[in-house]
């Protein structure tokens, strides 16, 4: 009951504060102002589109220039740009803002609000009750603004009389549209209904304040759609990519001899754990900086699933410092695997793979430190690296080491050439571990890549010719993909 | 069973998350899972500070070899870590940021992490110069065009090559050896650059398919296909 009450009493004061909210962020009618000052030629016909291939509560709003714009008396320094919203939107929006100070004030991350602002006199409101009161009261106020955006679509026909414009972005002068993305969160202040009627203005002003309004655009809906159509031609890729893999991972294991070449740099995976094992000495992988959910890593995670494999057979020393904590733990689970999958559960240490931390250089110190103190007979990098893919590398050469590179960061592929013995580029990473398992359905995948890689050359090429021509164009905007 | 349920679960995730890219109201999901990761990283960071601790105490009771190094990470790591939590030296109160002005975390972190990062950063000056050395030894057809494209691409950065190809005359501007360099890097290196991301693109898209149809399991330590 107490709680009732107080939701009430705080909803009555945000209500009461409401009509100074309207008064200061409604239109400033300028008329008494400019009535000395030149006004500059309103833009002209302003049109507007629901956004295209989008979750919907988003308008694409066009305009024609004003003719002071770039020419005429050349006065028009910016476009403001408004929208009309219904006073119950103000209201929410009132309540969403009170909803958000209530957030700081439960998380103690006040600091930023300004003194004497609004937020600050709803802060001196709120910071007066407990926190139980505070959850109680977000969770009523969060319950009333759900209920009320259910209000908003109805609340939207009452144009012109029931709101208000308000300010919603400006532009630079020579802008001619406007993305108006609104939230799909009813939580969030920028909350835009889907299926409600919208009205837009857009003003030129100049420098001195001068302004003037074009048409008004509305009523005008938002609606979210089923299927992004620009993406089609990655649909099709996609698809023609798994039919592929589909019929050649078919084909291998109904027995099909699949022949892939050979990588130099996988095939030194072999040797040079052979070669650690004659030496006695470790050998040291590092999975890069990348995180658990970077592809170059994941793809590390096989290439170190076979390695340590091999490695428990041979029953040689295996060193993996990782960077990530999260990477960490995926690494040891893989390498424990590894060892009991070589039937050697026992030579599993705990030890094999560790957290170093989560510092880029003081990492690589790290990893060096390792090197020239181990002296490894072999260090095995991928995954995803940076600045610090030369200094490893480098070392390692220092150390004698036997390496074997392989990492999907162009610009780290020419220090990984340089430096090491063997570089899987790019993509070779990915197929490394099917390489290494030479299992047929893996291959099998493999095998589909390369004919999709034979595909895009012949593209390629039928693209540079046809560029020659003037149809060239046309062939290329068939592949074209808009984000 | 244990990798039964793992499988199920890259095959949702991988099939939603790919669904999400062509079906707008399926954006949220993919945010939603990215979400769930953030959350699971969290809790491994606590493994990951407790793999360090452990792995140094036992070094240190184990005496291993140089077992004196990680007294230092140890002293480090919970230097740091108390001057974070308590928020020693803080200008503020608890509530105040952790990196704020004047508090030992933010003191230790600008006197003591920044120039030793700044020192294994700027050891990369001299590995540039070592493996530049080694790449550039014209030892076959390959390195000596090598040799020769870097020589081009340093000289064309400098004022040096300018004044060396001034006398070439405009109609033949290609030859002047800044205008070559700039040619080297936006034709030839940039269509070697763009053959290798549509390579990783296809790389990408086929170790995703064999992830999420469960044919790649070796990261589950299941070496069957």
């Amino acid at each position: 009951m107490k709680v009732k009450l107080l939701f009430a009493v705080i909803l009555l004061l945000l209500l009461s504060s409401l009509s100074f909210a309207q008064d200061d962020s409604a239109e400033i009618d300028t008329s008494a102002v400019v009535e000395e000052l030149v006004l500059p030629a309103p833009p002209g016909n302003l049109s507007g589109v629901d956004k295209p291939n989008d979750h919907g509560h988003s308008i694409d709003l066009s305009w024609e220039l004003s003719p002071d714009d770039g020419g005429g008396l050349n006065t028009v320094l910016q476009y403001d740009i408004y929208h009309w919203v219904p006073n119950l939107m103000l209201e929410l929006n009132l309540v969403r803002d009170s909803i958000s100070v209530i957030q700081k004030i439960i998380r103690k991350t006040t600091n930023g609000i300004i003194e004497g602002s609004q937020a600050d006199s709803m802060k001196k409101v709120f910071e007066k009750l407990s926190r139980s009161e505070l959850f109680d009261v977000r969770n009523s106020l969060t319950e009333y603004v759900k209920k009320g955006n259910k209000g908003l679509a109805e609340a939207c026909k009452s144009y012109p009389e029931g709101g208000a414009w308000l300010f919603l972005d400006k532009k630079p002068s020579g802008t001619s549209t406007f993305d108006h993305i609104g939230s799909k969160e009813f939580k969030s202040s920028g909350f835009v209904p889907d299926f409600a009627n919208l009205y837009y203005r857009v003003d030129a002003v100049t420098a001195d304040g001068a302004k003037a309004s074009s048409n008004i655009l509305g009523p005008i809906q938002s609606s979210g759609q089923w299927y992004n159509t620009f993406r089609t031609p990655v649909v099709f890729s996609v698809l023609l990519f798994t039919l592929l893999t589909v019929f050649f991972v078919q084909k291998a294991r109904k027995g099909a001899d699949l022949y892939v070449r050979p990588l130099g740099g996988i095939e030194a995976v072999d040797d040079a754990i052979g070669r650690a094992t004659e030496m006695g000495r470790p050998i040291l992988y590092v999975l890069g900086l990348g995180s658990a959910a970077d592809i170059a890593t994941i793809a590390s995670f096989t290439i170190l699933g076979r390695v340590a494999k091999k490695v428990a057979e041979y029953q040689t020393e295996l060193l993996v410092p990782t960077y990530d904590p999260i990477v960490m733990t995926v690494a040891q689970e893989v390498v424990k695997s590894a060892y009991l999958d070589a039937g050697r559960p026992d030579a599993y240490k705990e030890d094999t793979v560790h957290f170093v931390t989560q510092s880029q250089f003081a990492y690589v110190a790290a990893v060096n430190g390792i090197m020239l103190r181990e002296l490894p007979a072999t260090n095995i990098y991928m995954g995803k690296f940076f600045a610090e893919s030369l200094i490893l590398a480098e070392t390692g050469a220092l150390a004698g080491s036997i390496q074997i590179s392989g990492t999907d960061e162009i610009a780290q592929i020419p220090f990984f050439i340089v430096a090491c013995d063997y570089t899987l580029i790019g993509e070779e990473l990915y197929a490394a571990s099917a390489y290494l398992g030479k299992e047929p359905v893996l291959l099998g995948s493999l095998k589909a890549q390369d004919y999709a890689k034979a595909a895009i050359i012949v593209l390629a090429v039928i693209g540079v010719i046809l560029a020659q021509f003037d149809f060239g164009t046309e062939f290329v905007n068939l592949f074209e993909v808009v984000n | 069973m244990k990798r039964l349920v793992p499988l199920i679960i890259t095959f949702v995730v991988g099939t939603v998350l790919i669904l999400s890219v062509f079906i707008p109201p399926m954006e949220g999901l993919g945010e939603n899972f990215t979400l769930f990761f953030d959350i699971i990283a969290v809790f491994a960071f606590f493994l990951g500070g407790g793999n360090l601790v452990r792995v140094h105490f036992q070094k240190m009771s184990r005496k291993s070899d140089d077992w004196e190094f990680s007294i230092v990470t140890l002293v480090g790591f919970f230097v740091m870590l108390a001057a974070g939590l308590f928020k020693i030296g803080n200008p503020g109160d608890i509530a105040s940021s952790v990196t704020a002005d004047g508090s030992l975390f933010q003191a230790i972190y600008r006197s003591v992490f920044v120039p030793l990062s700044s020192t294994m950063y700027a050891l990369l000056a001299f590995f540039v110069a070592s493996a530049s050395y080694r790449a550039f030894r014209a030892k076959n057809r390959e390195a000596t065009l090598l040799l020769v494209a870097a020589f081009i691409i340093l000289l064309g950065s400098t004022p040096f090559g300018t004044m060396l190809t001034s006398w070439v005359p405009e109609s033949w501007s290609i030859f002047q050896i800044p205008n070559l360099a700039v040619w080297l890097m936006s034709s030839p290196n940039l269509a070697g650059q763009r053959a290798i991301i549509i390579g990783i693109g296809l790389g990408v898209v086929s170790i995703s398919l064999r992830l999420i149809l469960g044919l790649e399991r070796t990261y589950l330590g299941d070496d069957n296909a």
